[in-house]
């Protein structure tokens, strides 16, 4: 159905088909692993962070900083804005979510919104409305006519590999187990021992850490900006919702497709069109599955 | 080793237990009995720390209970098996089990412990890969029970084990129950089934409407008019 719709709008299998194929792929990286942060943090404490994205614009902007103004080389630039959103993660959690946590959804998502809305006041005060880059280039590769940029490829990997060290983690240690069995039973988990303030509080400041790894490869690609979190927000909340929220391995599977629509949209039609078709699609889809893809039926 | 002393607790405005004392001797089995409603579970949720007490003293061993943050509790050698199992149906049997381990004293011994209750439950050993809510209701019993003795507690509590099982699983579960005993961990057990639990425990008490109405040896109780006509149906 889907080539037959991009079919009817002149963008036959060629070369530049291939090549948006494989660039979709790519970017499919860096959308898994947003998600990946979002859905940890709602499938463990239950809670959307809806200024997921916002934390990683934070992240780019202290690269920026450290990078332009202190003069810091890049690789410490990447590890101290990691370690920076991941406290500022777990300081959300504390300052923001913790005293409404028994509150109703609509509460939650609020709060975190405000939070949108200061962070972007915040950066706009300190950085302007300008668009800033480190101005990194670096290059890309060809076969033959196709080319694609270095920096989507590491993108890419070093986003699966973060998956898979976070997965190991998730399934081979004690908290990572704890992480994933509260949401299935969270008044029990005194009874293991297990201090759920302190599951919480870790998990999302490993939520802020993803945040702060997509903030070091978002640099590589893209400017930097207040609104950056309006560009990929709402796609990183759709994404989630299209693979099941909470479902990790969902939001991996939803991000590959959604990317799809966007690289192959945007290369038949217009970077724009590749959005819409892709939110189109997610509508379609949550008129037949309203819990997701891969979502439990509730 | 377990001594409570005129404890109360409910939910909100609903008291549900009326100045409990009872003890717990290490080594013992002892057993609450009592009708649907009588407070068991209550009692046994308020020696954990899922709930806590409004009024009285509860120690473990010397230790005050009441002043213990729930998460501690399994750290002085309480291991609570609570009503209807409460598994982690999506997570493994093994993964169930390392939650019964996470305490810091028993992931040191891990491996060790996990040999110890796959020989005392060698069926857990065969499905250690399945999601554990996939097991029969017998099963996910023992993986309760042997999720409890990961943590290499002192004092079991058991919250109804029985309930919700076939009759011939019911048998097996007392099995277990014994067989726990055996193995030197002292038990507090909270059944309908009086008949049956008055077989495998020491002692006894009966909770009546949140209070303590009667105790003495299981022989004893189990040979009551009263609690025979009441409660086991004779």
């Amino acid at each position: 159905m889907m080539f037959g719709f991009f079919s009817s709008l002149d963008c036959s299998l060629d070369i530049f088909f291939v090549e948006a194929l494989i660039n979709g792929v790519l970017l499919a990286g860096l959308l898994a692993l947003l998600a990946l942060g979002l859905n940890l943090i709602f499938g463990v404490i239950d809670v959307v962070w809806i200024c997921y994205a916002e934390l990683v614009m934070i992240g780019m902007y202290a690269i920026f900083y450290f990078v332009q103004v202190l003069g810091l080389p890049l690789p410490l630039a990447f590890l101290l804005a990691i370690g920076l959103v991941a406290c500022s993660g777990a300081l959300l959690h504390y300052l923001v979510i913790r005293p409404v946590l028994d509150q109703p959804p609509i509460n939650q998502l609020l709060v975190t919104g405000g939070v949108l809305f200061l962070l972007q006041a915040a950066a706009t005060m300190a950085f302007g409305i300008e668009f800033r880059n480190l101005g990194i280039r670096l290059g890309s590769v060809n076969f033959g006519d196709m080319s694609f940029a270095w920096s989507r490829i590491i993108t890419f990997a070093v986003a699966l590999g973060a998956m898979i060290v976070l997965w190991q983690f998730l399934t081979r240690t004690y908290i990572g187990t704890a992480i994933r069995a509260i949401s299935q039973d969270r008044q029990i988990m005194p009874l293991m021992g297990v201090d759920q303030k302190k599951v919480y509080l870790a998990t999302s400041a490993i939520g802020g850490g993803l945040a702060g790894l997509a903030a070091c490869l978002m640099v590589l690609q893209y400017d930097i900006y207040p609104q950056i979190g309006l560009q990929f927000g709402p796609l990183t909340f759709m994404i989630c919702v299209l693979g099941g929220l909470g479902n990790m391995v969902g939001g991996f599977v939803a991000a590959f497709i959604i990317a799809q629509f966007i690289t192959i949209g945007g290369s038949c039609v217009a970077t724009e069109w590749g959005y819409a078709v892709a939110f189109l699609f997610f509508m379609l889809v949550i008129f037949v599955r309203p819990q997701g893809l891969f979502g439990a039926k509730s | 080793m377990l001594d409570l002393k005129n404890i109360d607790a409910g939910y909100g405005a609903f008291q549900a237990l009326f100045g409990i004392s009872m003890q717990v001797n290490a080594g013992e089995a002892v057993a609450v009995i009592g009708a649907n409603g009588a407070g068991k579970t209550t009692l046994m949720r308020v020696i954990s720390g899922m709930l806590p007490a409004s009024a009285g003293a509860m120690t473990m061993e010397g230790t005050d209970l009441r002043a213990t943050a729930p998460h501690k509790v399994v750290e002085l050698g309480i291991a609570h098996v609570p009503e209807s199992r409460r598994l982690f149906p999506r997570l493994s049997v093994e993964d169930n089990l390392r939650l019964g381990a996470f305490i810091p004293s028993a992931r040191a011994h891990f491996s060790e412990r996990l040999d110890y209750v796959y020989g005392l439950f060698p069926r857990l050993k065969e499905r250690r890969s399945q999601f554990a809510g996939t097991m029969s209701g017998g099963e996910q019993q023992m993986c309760a029970i042997a999720r409890a003795l990961m943590s290499k507690p002192k004092l079991v509590l058991l919250d109804e084990p029985s309930m919700g099982l076939a009759p011939v699983i019911v048998q097996q579960v007392f099995e277990l129950v014994r067989r726990i005993r055996a193995e030197g961990y002292t038990v507090l057990i909270v059944e309908q089934n009086v008949s049956q639990v008055l077989k495998v425990a020491d002692r006894a008490y009966l909770l009546e409407v949140g209070r303590m109405v009667q105790s003495g040896s299981a022989a004893e109780l189990a040979a009551s008019d009263e609690i025979r006509k009441a409660y086991m149906g004779i």
